[in-house]
């Protein structure tokens, strides 16, 4: 295992979102503010930075973790997903992200990368997942605009449309504006 | 042959659809753009010593070790600040008032545990945080001041020495003869009701970064506010900066509920030292920051009496509420905004003749209290609504029949309550019934016959509540304030190319008023929602503009926008008038396009536009016109939302915790734009609701240390805790605000606490138990249950003897 100096800056390289990315960082750097601050990948947001909130979400080698708990050297040679590499292309929006526009499942949207990561995951990883079981994952996260029925709706609603076409990576193309 | 003109009003409306929010794209993608995602070059964060005492006097401060640290820029307490900045102070118009001064940084002393006293730029936050540690500060402590009851007597320590008193408001209102009501009066019932205080729990921390351009001497500040232009406005006074070189905006902001509603320290330090350094600057609070440092809300001992004459008619109310309003009167609200309003929302949705109220506001040595959504209302119904359901049980009616029986009535409208704030026409008696109907209420009360022949503490809540939105100019959303909350300004403009920008002074925080907004104007102008868009939260984008709060959003910013479109609509006509060689009258604008009544001849907006500003000949040279317009309006008193909420709940017997069924709310917003977004602010209300009745205390020791500052310690409710609801929209009589809006982002914290406290004293109604102090968490209500039971043990220990 490498040994890091406290007050040295050491490079980290790892896979954002299906590109390599690098950047130094002392070893106390979280990995939040590394991607926000270091790569500019703003969509992970920093709520509390103590775990609760779970707005910081994102996925490392597939699993669920908090940015704000995890130093930004953790994730060397790792692939880390984040909001941002949801959507399947530039002006689209994956079929859960879809859902919630659909369902009105944010308002301020200050908490829903974090969210949508947690339920992307689900979703992935328990394609049948049941009301009970989503609003379990959802407990993980806090969001004070919707009262979270409209997110548990839109993760059921997303969760049915991909067990009928399981291979839908993406939601067909909606207008702006489309009632 | 031309159309009538009255088919135009039957084409399907914007207004009144489903329509997905045009922000979600860019918010579901991870592409919103919020303060802390700003980075400019050169950058320098700031990071703030805050007081760890609740009330001392600063002796002395040794900021040189911080200055000689590593990446740090400046190290500043209040005097390096000296004659940077003049002092706001919240004013008001009531006599009785203190005014507070809002300073950067402490001066002198610090007044509760979180203020800042210094603050460090550095090169990142990390530095600046690492030089706060080598900050000294000699602190001689001068007595804590926690007990609002304490604070109000003479002999307590003074926060504020020149004012002389902790009292920063005393009110009085009186109707009518209370005295010889009271003294008349067949029944009476009574309570203290204790509403613990708040913190508004945004998950987006407040954040600014102001940059100053020294070439042209203007600031440009990015706030997580939801005031950019009251926070302009104090800016320009305190820096005495004009408007045209000084913008607030507030980009996307991540929620508010009252703790973005509010001028605060760190916008002007991080101004001034952007001045200074002629760097960018920005301040990003943590949650540690936010929990001790944002303005808290609805901390307040309301002692009422209700007296009822033998049928349950109510005849008069009297209260006696002490407010306790943290150290400083905040800006621009005042200390008043809160206690004051609790005063005033008291008598709700009912008839009642005598009315005497007195009222205080003290300081303590605790955090700011400032705006939270539903102000004053949620304690102030809190109280009333367990009034009418102690009177009901006393006189053996049930809850819904005496509400029923004291509702201002639809020939009452409009209706002036003892405080003097009059209903327009509203649903109250609507409300009620619609929310029982639908709630299957006989067939509840059913289930709780059941539940208690089984020894189960089952319970049912309503909560009836009238509220005041869209205040128009006529008064101040804050008593005694003497800023303008009640005009908006639109400006409306078709560009050179077609595309539609409505700019207007508010600032959505989640609302989607880039949506709701850009449906009103597609109506108006008769344009497609995708060529519209909303500019908002921009202190350059109007003349004059405040922010979204009070539930003005829809009503004012909503009016402006209709006025203006008009205008444009009839600039737009008359120059395709001239274009299509037809009569103004003959005209329909609609999805973007003008046509000639009855025939295939049309041109778009875009082709209009093209023709009126950038083709040589098409209009005649002296009747061409900008396709714009800035009007502004006032809806002058405002309107009167209400709504009836029914909660039905369960107390666990062992564990105390308590499981809310179904909820449902039957409310009367007026004509919904949006009915998406409305469902959405009421369904968030009440679960910001569900927090104040059972889990969200802000607590204070008696060192006056925040034992509450983490998420562990400060709950707010989870996905588990939320309980289904279901929405009802009684649209009645419309109001005469321009389109029949009436606001309605606050009703749903609002009625929560009262409903659920109803629904608790309900379930332990056996027990004799009744609640008069929220959060009911379950500590509490495992006290009162131990303590009921001892009572009734030793009620039949001794008939046994």
């Amino acid at each position: 295992m490498p040994r890091l100096s406290a007050d040295r800056r050491t490079e980290v390289r790892f896979t954002l979102n299906g590109r390599p990315v690098a950047g130094l960082a002392e070893p106390r750097l979280l990995l939040s503010d590394f991607l926000r601050h270091v790569v500019g990948a703003t969509g992970t947001h920093v709520g509390c930075e103590h775990g609760v909130c779970g707005a910081c979400t994102v996925r490392i080698d597939g699993g669920l973790a908090r940015s704000c708990l995890t130093l930004a050297v953790q994730v060397e040679g790792c692939t880390v997903e984040t909001v941002e590499g949801l959507a399947p292309g530039p002006a689209r929006l994956s079929v859960l992200q879809e859902a919630f526009r659909r369902h009105h499942a944010l308002q301020c949207g200050f908490c829903t990368a974090g969210i949508l990561m947690s339920l992307d995951t689900l979703l992935r990883d328990e394609p049948a997942a049941d009301k009970a079981r989503i609003e379990e994952v959802l407990g993980g996260h806090l969001c004070r605009c919707t009262g979270y029925g409209p997110i548990v709706s839109a993760a059921l609603d997303a969760a049915e449309r991909l067990s009928e076409d399981p291979g839908a990576g993406d939601a067909p193309e909606e207008r702006d504006g489309d009632v | 042959m031309t159309e009538p003109v009255e088919t135009l009003a039957a084409r399907p409306k914007s207004v009144g659809a489903r329509v997905r929010r045009t922000e979600d794209p860019r918010l579901l993608a991870g592409q919103g753009r919020y303060v802390d995602d700003l980075a400019p070059p050169r950058l320098l964060h700031v990071a703030f010593r805050r007081s760890d005492m609740s009330h001392a006097r600063i002796r002395g401060l040794d900021l040189e070790a911080a200055r000689g640290a590593p990446g740090v820029v400046a190290v500043v307490a209040a005097a390096d600040l000296e004659g940077l900045a003049k002092p706001l102070v919240a004013a008001s118009r009531m006599a009785s008032y203190h005014g507070t001064p809002l300073r950067p940084l402490a001066e002198g002393k610090v007044r509760f545990v979180g203020e800042p006293v210094v603050a460090v730029a550095a090169e990142s936050r990390y530095l600046a945080e690492d030089a706060l540690e080598l900050v000294d500060i000699d602190f001689e402590p001068l007595g804590t001041v926690i007990d609002p009851e304490a604070a109000a007597a003479g002999d307590a320590p003074l926060l504020h020495e020149e004012i002389g008193t902790n009292v920063l408001v005393e009110r009085r209102f009186r109707r009518g003869e209370p005295e010889a009501a009271f003294a008349a009066a067949a029944h009476r019932v009574g309570g203290s009701f204790r509403f613990r205080r708040k913190s508004p729990g945004a998950i987006e921390n407040r954040a600014c970064l102001a940059e100053w351009d020294a070439g042209r001497g203007a600031l440009t500040l990015h706030s997580a506010s939801g005031i950019p232009g009251i926070v302009r406005d104090a800016l320009s006074e305190a820096l005495d900066l004009p408007g045209h070189r000084l913008r607030v905006v507030a980009p996307d902001v991540g929620g508010s509920f009252g703790g973005k509603g509010s001028l605060y320290p760190e916008e002007i330090l991080v101004s001034l030292l952007a001045r200074r350094l002629g760097r960018p600057i920005k301040w990003t609070s943590d949650r540690l920051e936010d929990l001790t440092a944002t303005s808290q809300a609805f901390d307040e001992i309301v002692e009422a009496e209700m007296a009822l004459d033998a049928e349950g008619r109510v005849l008069a109310l009297r209260a006696e509420v002490l407010g306790d309003t943290g150290a400083y009167s905040i800006y621009p609200w005042t200390a008043g905004l809160e206690p004051v309003q609790v005063v005033g929302f008291l008598p709700g949705p009912y008839r009642i003749e005598h009315y005497e109220a007195h009222v205080r506001a003290v300081a303590t040595s605790k955090a700011p209290t400032g705006p939270y959504r539903g102000v004053g209302r949620p304690a102030a119904v809190f109280a009333t609504e367990r009034l009418m359901d102690l009177a009901a049980r006393k006189l053996g009616l049930d809850p819904k029949e005496i509400r029923l029986r004291n509702f201002v009535r639809p020939e009452d409208f409009p209706y002036k309550i003892g405080s003097g704030i009059v209903w327009d026409r509203s649903g109250f008696t609507e409300c009620l019934e619609a929310a029982c109907a639908r709630a299957g209420y006989p067939a509840l009360r059913e289930k709780q016959r059941q539940a208690r022949a089984e020894g189960r503490w089952f319970g049912i809540g309503l909560a009836s509540y009238a509220e005041l939105t869209g205040i128009g100019s006529k008064i101040s959303v804050a008593p005694g304030m003497p800023i303008n909350t009640g005009t908006e300004t639109a400006v409306v403009r078709i560009d050179s190319t077609g595309g539609i920008t409505a700019a207007v002074g508010i600032a959505s925080h989640g609302q989607g008023l880039e949506t709701t907004l850009a449906q009103v104007v597609a109506d108006e102008l008769g344009a497609r929602l995708e060529d519209i868009r909303i500019v908002q939260g921009d202190s350059d984008a109007v003349p004059n503009a405040t922010g979204t709060y009070a539930s003005r959003g829809a009503v004012l910013a909503g009016g402006a926008a209709i006025l203006a479109s008009r205008v444009v609509r009839e600039k737009l006509l008359r120059a395709a008038g001239h274009l299509l060689e037809a009569a103004e009258a003959d005209l329909e604008a609609r999805d973007g396009r003008v046509t000639v009544a009855g025939t295939d001849r049309s041109m778009s907006f875009r082709e209009i536009a093209r023709a009126v500003y950038s083709e040589i000949g098409r209009i005649p040279h002296d009747k061409r016109e900008e396709l714009e317009a800035t009007r502004l309006y006032d809806p002058y008193y405002g309107t009167t939302s209400s709504a009836t909420h029914v909660a039905t709940l369960e107390i666990d017997p062992e564990t105390y915790r308590v499981t809310l069924g179904a909820y449902l709310v039957a409310e009367d917003c007026g004509r919904i734009i949006n009915p998406m977004i409305v469902d959405g602010q009421v369904h968030g209300g009440v679960a910001q609701g569900v927090g104040a009745a059972l889990y969200e205390e802000v607590v204070y020791d008696a060192d006056g240390q925040n034992l509450t500052a983490s998420l562990v310690d400060y709950l707010i409710p989870s996905a588990p805790e939320v309980p289904p609801m279901t929405v009802l929209h009684v649209e009645g009589e419309l109001p005469a605000t321009l389109g029949g809006f009436r606001g309605m982002g606050e009703g749903g914290t609002i009625g929560a606490p009262a409903a659920i406290a109803n629904a608790l004293s309900d379930a332990l109604a056996p027990l004799g138990i009744g609640i008069d102090e929220l959060p009911a968490t379950p500590e509490r209500l495992f006290r009162l249950i131990e303590r009921a039971q001892q009572r009734q043990d030793n009620q039949s220990t001794g008939e046994e003897r």
